[in-house]
């Protein structure tokens, strides 16, 4: 990660890249694991959050990472802010940038937009989700989780489960999968697998009890009532029971197979609520390890030379 | 039944540009002379007097007074017309104007553009034709023709007065921005169009296929999380067209053709020779959904850049004269509209400063397309498609000639363009062969400053 300023995306990142940032976030999973869960690596820095879009996790996750961290953060949501004035996204970011803010985590509903405020601006940029491109930071606790738990990515079999066409968080996955060697099925209605999925070296299919058997992972994706809307499927009922995870289909996986879900969750549509609750479901445990995650991330993004050291 | 030509319909209203006085003489020597319609290519001279080709031949006398100028290794081709620009005036003079884009046509090698409809107000009736005319005489450097709205506002619903837009001087009705998805009006429109002798050039656009898209929907569109538009939101309205052509009699012109199987269906139309005609622009010979990798909102354009395979049969369809004309689809945009997340971005992009050296480059130089087809394109195709004079070069023609040097070696640079826009995907590319001298009537309105 030597030299790199922002992460926009797990596409751009190589395999040692992102296994340095899962052996990192491994560190600093022990400073949390302390009676006093923080360290000075990022003391003196400024770190603001631009949340264009809704966030509740993952807002709150990098912010305490931040915290834990020692930086100064400040927040910035959409709304009651001057975007509702018709402030341009350039604009906005070129005001927080000027306040000498050292790097910007940002999450928008424009495919891109971090990629803009990176040409933009001097400061570091971390994409905490755009539009429907990438969620690297979900994709790497995603990858985490799976890793402590299997102990490798490198063979397993990773099926992703809903709306594929429209899930940032299902390409990140898709990128750091298949760069360290997983094997990834991806699973929904034929509307919601987007055009040329295949070349991203994945196997698209529409058969979840197909999918589902020997896999030693499974990511089931939020499935959004606007998709709906849209004329992309015709109801939550059929869809439930077409692409809804339940503990009966769950039987055709691996024995020890990981239920996974990024949140927020519709119980009853896309999960049940004995899976979302059950043994394999480590749905928790992924949120707990975003926060980890990210410390990486920041730590790494940041060029400090301040290492998290074991007590 | 044709009402073209009547008194009402005068020619001195049809295209603005080239009423200049003092014109004088000018010979121009020793110039690879091209003229595709005429079946000319040579080396010789050409004697232009007062506005008018006097003679083309070889050692033509310079006569006292007379301005001369050296082509040698250089090409003289017809004036080349660039049939689909968007100007912007009235309404978004901050994007370009009729005389900064008439500069821009200038500096190109275009002697001659048709502007598009969608200004603010919307030029569907002969009031609005007349001031497009009239401005364009007082301010454009090139001749400007002026193309009429189909439907009042563009909305797709009530036909213009298509032929009083005619009397004032239109030369073609378009929707161009804008596709009318209500089969009835466009074929009501196409009626009109065959009655009144004019052709109807059409956006081809599904507007239910494209509905938010952003660029061409494939592997890019994926990777990048951008919605797509399917080729098909284009393909499914050329099948329409070539349709209501037939139906109509009318004679219809697609616009912009970006995907493959839009040429295959034109190809078909045309071999059961139905009036159908068809343009592209050089970005979607030479550019890719590639190009939109990091959001470049220069590369957001509409039809989108689309795939491989749709450009090596785009390129197909102009090597077999499928696709008549080349024409940029030139699109000001100001720096606001293009500075902001991909999504949030204005469509389209400028080329009338970088249509010639693109296609030189790309496409005549490679050994693709024939430096005659390729200039057949932006000249007498064009001009037969609009029914307007120019487009070739003969004694008693129009002295609207363009001079190229084809080995000119140049670098795109945006900040030196005469367009009001820097909105262009060809940004820093190196280029071969370009404009160096523009004659509007016998005057040159453009030359390559050394």
């Amino acid at each position: 990660m030597k030299g790199r300023k922002h992460l926009l995306g797990l596409e751009e990142l190589g395999r040692e890249q992102i296994e340095q940032i899962l052996d990192s976030a491994k560190s600093f999973k022990e400073v949390l694991e302390r009676p006093i869960p923080k360290v000075p690596t990022l003391r003196g820095k400024t770190v603001a959050n631009l949340f264009f879009e809704p966030s509740t996790r993952t807002r709150i996750s990098f912010e305490l990472a931040e915290k834990r961290l020692s930086a100064d953060t400040v927040n910035f949501t959409a709304s009651g802010s001057s975007v509702s004035k018709g402030e341009s996204l350039k604009d906005t970011a070129r005001n927080i940038e000027a306040m000498q803010v050292d790097m910007i985590v940002v999450r928008h509903q424009a495919s891109g937009a971090p990629h803009f405020l990176a040409r933009s601006l001097d400061c570091s940029v971390i994409n905490a989700g755009d539009g429907t491109h990438e969620h690297p930071t979900q994709g790497l606790l995603d990858m985490f989780t799976m890793r402590e738990h299997k102990g490798r990515i490198e063979g397993l079999k990773v099926v992703i489960v809903g709306d594929i066409a429209h899930s940032r968080v299902a390409a990140s996955n898709i990128w750091g999968l298949t760069k360290l060697g997983a094997r990834v099925v991806v699973c929904g209605p034929t509307t919601l697998l987007p055009l040329g999925i295949e070349r991203l070296g994945v196997e698209p299919t529409s058969d979840l009890d197909e999918a589902l058997e020997d896999a030693d992972v499974v990511n089931v994706l939020r499935i959004q009532l606007e998709r709906q809307e849209k004329g992309l499927f015709p109801t939550t009922r059929e869809y439930s029971r077409c692409f809804g995870l339940t503990r009966n289909r769950l039987s055709a996986a691996k024995e020890d197979v990981l239920v996974m879900h990024p949140g927020p969750m519709n119980r009853g549509v896309e999960i049940s609520q004995d899976v979302a609750d059950g043994p394999f479901s480590v749905i928790l445990e992924q949120v707990a390890n975003g926060v980890a995650v990210r410390m990486a991330v920041l730590y790494l993004l940041s060029g400090s030379e301040v290492e998290p050291k074991p007590e | 039944m044709t009402m073209r030509n009547t008194d009402s319909h005068a020619e001195p209203s049809r295209g603005g540009g080239g009423n200049n006085s003092n014109r004088g003489t000018v010979l121009l020597r020793n110039g690879r002379v091209l003229d595709p319609a005429g079946g000319l290519d040579e080396t010789a001279d050409v004697l232009v007097r007062d506005g008018t080709i006097e003679s083309i031949g070889k050692g033509i006398a310079a006569e006292p007074g007379a301005r001369v100028m050296d082509l040698t290794g250089k090409l003289a081709v017809p004036g080349l017309i660039d049939m689909h620009v968007h100007l912007r005036e009235p309404g978004r003079e901050d994007e370009e104007t009729i005389q900064s884009g008439g500069r821009a046509a200038a500096a190109g090698g275009f002697t001659a553009v048709a502007c598009m409809a969608n200004t603010r107000p919307v030029v569907d009736n002969a009031g609005m034709v007349r001031f497009v005319v009239e401005a364009a005489k007082k301010r454009s450097p090139v001749r400007v023709f002026c193309v009429g709205a189909g439907t009042v506002g563009l909305k797709g619903e009530a036909m213009t007065e298509i032929m009083d837009m005619r009397d004032a001087g239109a030369v073609a009705i378009s929707d161009d921005g804008k596709f009318i998805q209500n089969s009835e009006v466009a074929r009501r429109v196409m009626e009109y169009c065959r009655m009144a002798g004019l052709p109807f050039i059409s956006h081809c656009e599904d507007q239910y296929l494209s509905a938010g898209g952003d660029m061409h929907e494939g592997y890019w569109s994926t990777v990048l999380g951008l919605k797509g538009i399917p080729a098909a939101a284009e393909t499914v309205a050329v099948a329409r067209e070539v349709s209501l052509a037939e139906l109509t009699g009318a004679r219809v012109h697609i616009a912009h053709v970006s995907a493959g199987e839009s040429v295959d269906v034109v190809r078909r139309a045309k071999e059961r020779g139905l009036t159908v005609t068809a343009e592209t622009a050089p970005h979607y010979l030479v550019l890719t959904d590639r190009a939109v990798c990091g959001y470049d909102t220069n590369a957001k354009v509409n039809p989108p850049l689309r795939s491989e395979e749709d450009r090596e049969r785009v390129v197909a369809g102009l090597k077999d004269g499928t696709i008549d004309v080349i024409a940029s689809d030139h699109a000001p945009h100001c720096e606001e509209e293009k500075d902001v997340e991909f999504a949030a971005a204005a469509f389209g992009l400028i080329g009338l400063e970088t249509s010639v050296g693109v296609i030189m480059t790309f496409l005549v130089r490679k050994g693709i397309v024939p430096l005659k087809d390729a200039i057949a394109a932006m000249t007498v195709k064009p001009a037969a498609v609009l029914g307007i004079d120019g487009g070739t070069l003969a004694a008693g023609r129009r002295a609207d000639i363009t001079i190229i040097d084809p080995e000119l070696e140049w670098e795109v640079d945006p900040s030196r363009f005469a367009s009001g826009a820097r909105n262009t995907p060809f940004r820093g590319m190196k280029l071969t062969g370009k404009a160096v001298a523009t004659m509007v009537a016998g005057k040159l309105v453009y030359e390559e400053p050394h």
